[in-house]
């Protein structure tokens, strides 16, 4: 089922944390609300089920208007940060929850637990306490509880940040594939970039209550709309080094190349550069120079931090052997054509 | 689950520390069947004569099993009308939104602190003028309204610990707010209201200012009235008899105890990380 929110809108009191937000998601899409803490994502998730009342704007399923339905009333599985189990009741008496509660037979019930305790491979677990469970497996039931009723939409919170890190991967891929099963609608809310790129179809960046930027996993990589995007998005993250341009040149302390032929400027105008760290490498054409303040090895590959004679400081991710030492005076080169330039706004250019 | 070994220099410690009481309940226990001397502490008979009072009314101060009774319906009706009220306005204060929610707590809090017997005379002339003097309702609703303050407060505290997405989770659900409080987050703080009842169980059992100024007459007499009155009857200078009155009365109570301390101490484990 299609979602759309229509210049929505949510404030408390005073606070408006939303303001006029438009996003639209495909039947069957899986998208991603990323953001710093704080950004709105949370909020935009418990309007959509219903638990936050709407200040301004409507939300639609499908063509059907259900900004002011209670939660109840909307057919929406969510999956909380907590997992939100019910302690005192069994695994199975969990999952059947929102069963029971709809009145279903109790034949139906029995089948439908058992069917997407099947789906995720937990019908061992059924007998079993919430408190009982690891995390993975109460990550489970919760999963099972919110897909059980056939919701048109599924939302989670943050599903995988109470996890550690190796179960995080494999959830992350099985949630993904069973999101894919079932072909239910999804929201994901979550800080991490690196999930919201690998289990979704497309992102939805936000910053202060409002999306920066939609897009594919790749999109939101290569084509960055502002500087807030290019720097949240990329691991390690990019680096910045403010300047102007002169002639067709970026030029800032210590910096100085000429600037693609697609980039228009007036002379002297601010411009920031933004350089991905492997668009920073021993043998690239764009000339730079600097001393290497800092290195890492991460096993398969070496970041370098190069510190300009303007104090600026590049990343460079390098795989293969360390080539130099901490302290040692290098020239490296960028590729200009790769990198980003945002102007005084911030905005890509 | 390790098995639970006994620590044997705390046990013995404990066991002097708490030897005082116990000597003092094993001497109740004696002195209720022996005759004594007053000038010496060793016992002079053996006898069940103290415990006529179990078969035959005392004179001048009734049956004690009517005091039983009274006592029974009096600590039971205390335990229902506070948990009812506690464990329902606690989770208004808990977790609904409504005006003067602050004000109100303050309010619980100050009447909590208000010791019941600076209260005893207004309360005398508004029972006197509601007819519910020298009844065991009347006591039964005053005791209960001075307990609630003290129950909707443990209540609350209870309420506050159980997650909001426990709350949110069972609307999304499908189950409307009350059969949330109902089926979600009542059975999760069932500790707090198993404390409370036997809290206000034994608070009421013992309760004896109130109902000796507020049913002192024999039909709504309470045990504790009962044994005090026979201390102050002039007429009857019986320490045996009050002595097995007094453990007949403490009885039930230690009964109870035993069966319901586990309660008091349980903490529940939650299936909710982080």
């Amino acid at each position: 089922m299609e979602i759309r929110l229509d210049k929505f809108s949510k404030s408390f009191g005073p606070v408006k944390v939303i303001e006029d937000m438009n996003l639209t998601i495909g039947d069957g899409e899986m998208i991603a609300l990323l953001g710093p803490s704080g950004c709105g994502k949370t909020t935009t998730l418990y309007a959509v089920c219903g638990i936050h009342q709407v200040t301004g704007g409507r939300i639609w399923f499908g063509d059907k208007d259900v900004t002011s339905l209670p939660p109840q009333k909307k057919n929406v599985g969510v999956v909380f940060q907590s997992f939100a189990l019910y302690p005192h009741l069994s695994v199975f008496e969990n999952i059947a929850f929102p069963l029971q509660i709809r009145k279903e037979a109790s034949a139906d019930v029995e089948r439908m637990v058992k069917e997407i305790a099947g789906t995720l491979h937990m019908e061992e677990l059924l007998d079993r306490r919430p408190g009982q469970l690891s995390g993975g497996q109460q990550q489970r039931v919760a999963l099972a509880r919110a897909l059980v009723r056939k919701p048109d939409v599924l939302l989670m919170d943050e599903p995988l940040a109470n996890l550690d890190a190796g179960l995080r991967l494999e959830m992350r891929s099985e949630i993904r594939k069973i999101q894919k099963e079932t072909g239910c609608t999804s929201i994901l809310v979550t800080h991490d970039q690196v999930e919201a790129m690998s289990m979704c179809d497309r992102i939805a960046l936000m910053n202060q209550g409002k999306i920066q930027q939609i897009g594919s996993p790749d999109e939101m990589y290569h084509q960055p709309q502002n500087r807030f995007v290019a720097s949240f998005i990329g691991n390690p993250p990019l680096s910045f080094a403010e300047g102007t341009a002169q002639d067709g040149h970026f030029v800032a302390p210590g910096l100085h190349f000429k600037l693609p032929e697609r980039i228009s400027v007036s002379a002297g105008q601010a411009v920031t550069v933004g350089v991905r760290p492997e668009y920073l490498q021993p043998d690239f054409a764009t000339p730079i120079e600097g001393e290497i303040t800092f290195v890492e090895s991460q096993g398969r590959e070496i970041l370098y931090d190069l510190t300009l004679a303007g104090g600026q400081v590049f990343r460079s991710i390098q795989s293969g052997e360390q080539i130099c030492k901490l302290g040692d005076q290098i020239r490296w080169g960028i590729d200009a054509d790769a990198a980003f330039f945002f102007d005084e706004k911030g905005d890509r250019m | 689950m390790k098995e639970r070994r006994t620590n044997w220099p705390l046990t013995i410690f404990l066991l002097i520390v708490s030897a005082p009481i116990l000597i003092m309940y094993l001497w109740l226990f004696i002195d209720s069947i022996s005759e004594i001397n007053v000038d010496s502490i060793w016992p002079k008979e053996f006898t069940l004569r103290n415990w006529r009072f179990l078969t035959s009314d005392i004179p001048g101060h009734g049956s004690v099993w009517t005091a039983t009774l009274n006592t029974t319906i009096f600590a039971t009706s205390v335990v229902t009308i506070v948990v009812v009220l506690s464990s329902t306005a606690g989770y208004a204060l808990s977790r609904l939104k409504f005006p003067f929610r602050a004000q109100f707590l303050g309010f619980v809090l100050l009447l909590h602190s208000f010791p019941s017997v600076t209260l005893i005379i207004s309360i005398f002339l508004m029972l006197r003028m509601i007819g519910l003097y020298d009844t065991l309702i009347g006591v039964i609703l005053v005791k209960a309204a001075l307990e609630l303050p003290f129950g909707i407060w443990i209540m609350k505290g209870f309420y506050d610990t159980v997650p909001w997405e426990i709350e949110m989770a069972g609307l999304q659900d499908g189950a409307s707010r009350f059969q949330v409080w109902y089926k979600l987050v009542l059975p999760q703080i069932m500790p707090g209201v198993a404390a409370l009842s036997i809290f206000s169980f034994m608070a009421g059992w013992s309760e004896f200012v109130l109902p000796l100024i507020l049913a002192p007459s024999s039909d709504a007499r309470l045990l504790s009235v009962y044994l005090a009155g026979l201390l102050i009857d002039d007429y009857l200078s019986d320490f045996g008899l009050f002595k097995a009155v007094g453990l007949f009365y403490v009885i039930p109570v230690m009964i109870f105890y035993l069966f319901t301390q586990d309660k008091l101490m349980n903490i529940y484990g939650g299936g909710t990380k982080g």
